[in-house]
């Protein structure tokens, strides 16, 4: 069995599964954030009153938080006295909120090998720790919330090797617009991505986020990488207690596991990957787009708002003055990447480079607030979906890009590699 | 079941931004939403559109975010069906969870045109163009979501199921 398969089946009861099954699945984690959190509590309310495990639960305002008018604060409020209500204590309040695929695994609630479902499209995320994690609807969330449980169809799995000898500027971020740009956003539809290959298994924690971030954006139903060493080193950091109860733990695809379709990508060649507007799979390598001039710049989200994505931001900006006429925004994705960023002195150069930097939230990222473009304006933003509308004026423009990109852009104003700063 | 109304065509990959822009999901209710269905493709449609009326679209339609909002703003707006090539997996479980039906026939989705008069039997199987005299047939749909829809939905077929409220 794949890994998919193998963590559908233990948390179904069954001994073995194969794509297309219906299953029944006991949830480890269940979340919302502002927007899909009342319809889900909304519906939750006419079939019953009893939060089923409120201990597995999570409630995260971070779309429109700070509340950006009087519709926002109104969700809010109603998560908050929901969460009192049924005692769910992981209800985040500003100044403790992130960006929730960013937050979760930093509050150690992500596991190997469990079962994630999150109430918004890039719950994806967590497979990078080893779990499966996929996103619903408002509707299957409350269905958890009453039961404890989700139906899935058990998906086919795509393997997707990656190989080679990584090149300088190139990242997570880079590897993940390249394959899409090579699947399409539909070429993983009701699939499993697996990660794997020499270059995976040498990518770092932040990195495997972004890629597993973006397997939706090629219509997967979730991302998933093996555990290993990064992962177990990075779990002892957010959550040593399991850690020490799982010593032995490990969760590997059985020797000739048939997967439905195997890429192999040899990244060697690859230059630093950018998607054009309106598809995240409109992918060029960022010289072909170096002559997009650009109105706003912005570093942060759940796809690369990480502190690796302000350090490399900062190094880049560091001593130099954002271009004339361009706007740069920096969201650290949680209050604690904010806090290391000041303690790093990274919000100093960003805030002397001439950037505006926003406590943690999604706002610019879905076209909510901190950010909004105008008609006609070009953005170029290290988050995840370039859709028309998505940021703003569905005549305005956005291109996707990593965090190193996105600082040397904001130094010239238009789309820039990063060894050209 | 047997639904009957005009269609409405729409090309690949319909994603949930544009079913239903982020700017409006301080709203939850499907007739809020549904004034703003499908406005940065057509400022017009929610006017336009009627009661009964029915989405031809092309593949992955509803791709994107999770938001339950797209399926609402649709059902808002009154359409009572959508057939496309293919649907988006989170699009697909929402309608599935709301009871919105939706078909993937790739046949029926390239052939009939906008503004045709069909009916869809859900019971038979069967999609009618009234307008231009075709008929296709509808895909068997699992039996496991076939009780969920014919329930009205999950969390009515959960209570079902159960016999009594869900606790
Ligand atoms: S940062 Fe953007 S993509 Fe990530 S959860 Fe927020 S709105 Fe969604």
């Amino acid at each position: 069995m794949t890994l998919t398969e193998k963590i559908l089946a233990k948390k179904s009861g069954r001994a073995v599964l194969s794509p297309g099954e219906f299953v029944l699945v006991d949830v480890d984690l269940g979340f919302a954030n502002d927007l899909t959190g009342p319809p889900a509590i909304k519906e939750f309310e006419k079939y019953g009153n009893k939060v089923f495990a409120p201990e597995k639960v999570a409630l995260i305002p971070d779309h429109f938080t700070p509340c950006k008018d009087i519709d926002s604060a109104g969700l809010v409020k109603m998560l908050r006295e929901f969460s009192r209500k049924q005692k769910i204590n992981r209800f985040y309040e500003i100044g403790q909120m992130g960006v929730e695929h960013a937050l979760l695994p930093e509050e150690g609630l992500i596991l190997p090998g469990t079962i994630v479902v999150g109430a918004d499209s890039h719950t994806c995320t967590h497979g990078a720790l080893g779990a499966f994690a996929t996103g619903v609807g408002s509707t299957d969330l409350a269905f958890f919330l009453l039961t404890g449980k989700a139906w899935f169809r058990v998906p086919e799995t795509i393997v997707v090797e990656f190989s080679g000898k990584l090149p300088e500027w190139v990242g997570g971020k880079d590897l993940i617009l390249y394959l899409i740009s090579k699947t399409g956003v539909d070429g993983a539809r009701y699939k499993a991505f697996e990660f794997t290959g020499p270059i995976i298994s040498r990518l770092p924690v932040d990195d495997r986020f972004s890629m597993c971030n973006m397997a939706i954006e090629a219509g997967a139903k979730n991302g998933i990488i093996a555990p290993d060493q990064i992962t177990m080193d990075y779990l002892r950091q957010v959550n040593p207690g399991w850690v020490d109860t799982h010593p032995d733990f490990t969760l590997n695809p059985d020797s000739g596991t048939v997967y439905s379709e195997k890429i192999k990508i040899d990244v060697s060649e690859l230059e630093p990957f950018v998607a054009a507007p309106d598809l995240p799979s409109n992918g060029f390598p960022v010289s072909r787009l170096s002559d997009v001039k650009l109105d706003q710049v912005l570093i942060g989200s759940c796809t690369n708002g990480r502190i690796s994505d302000l350090k490399i931001a900062a190094e880049i900006l560091k001593g130099k003055k954002v271009a004339k006429n361009l706007r740069l925004i920096v969201i650290p994705a949680t209050q604690k990447i904010w806090q290391e960023a000041l303690k790093e002195g990274y919000l100093n150069t960003f805030v002397e480079s001439g950037a505006a930097v926003s406590t943690p939230t999604c706002g610019p990222c879905l076209g909510g607030h901190m950010g909004v473009l105008a008609e006609g304006e070009v953005a170029l933003s290290t988050t995840n979906r370039n859709f028309v509308g998505r940021m703003g004026h569905p005549r305005s423009k956005v291109y996707l890009s990593s965090a190193s990109v996105a600082a040397a852009s904001a130094l010239t104003g238009r789309i820039t590699h990063p060894a050209e700063v | 079941m047997k639904l009957q109304g005009k269609t409405w065509k729409f090309g690949d990959n319909i994603n949930t931004d544009l079913i239903i822009p982020a700017r409006y999901m301080t709203a939850y209710e499907a007739a809020e939403l549904g004034k703003h269905c499908m406005e940065d493709a057509d400022p017009e449609f929610s006017k336009k559109v009627q009661p009964g009326d029915i989405i031809v679209a092309g593949e992955n339609f509803g791709c994107g975010s999770s938001r339950e909002h797209a399926v609402l703003a649709l059902k808002g707006a009154g359409i009572s069906a959508i057939i496309a090539k293919s649907f988006a997996r989170i699009f697909f479980r929402n309608a599935i969870n709301t009871g919105l039906p939706i078909i993937e026939s790739p046949e029926a989705a390239i052939a009939i045109k906008e503004g045709a008069e069909i009916v869809i039997d859900l019971t038979t199987g069967r999609i009618e163009n009234l307008t231009e005299n075709q008929h296709f047939a509808i895909k068997e749909f699992p039996e496991f979501l076939t009780k969920i829809v014919e329930n009205g939905g999950l969390l009515k077929w959960a209570t079902r199921e159960k016999k009594g409220p869900i606790r």
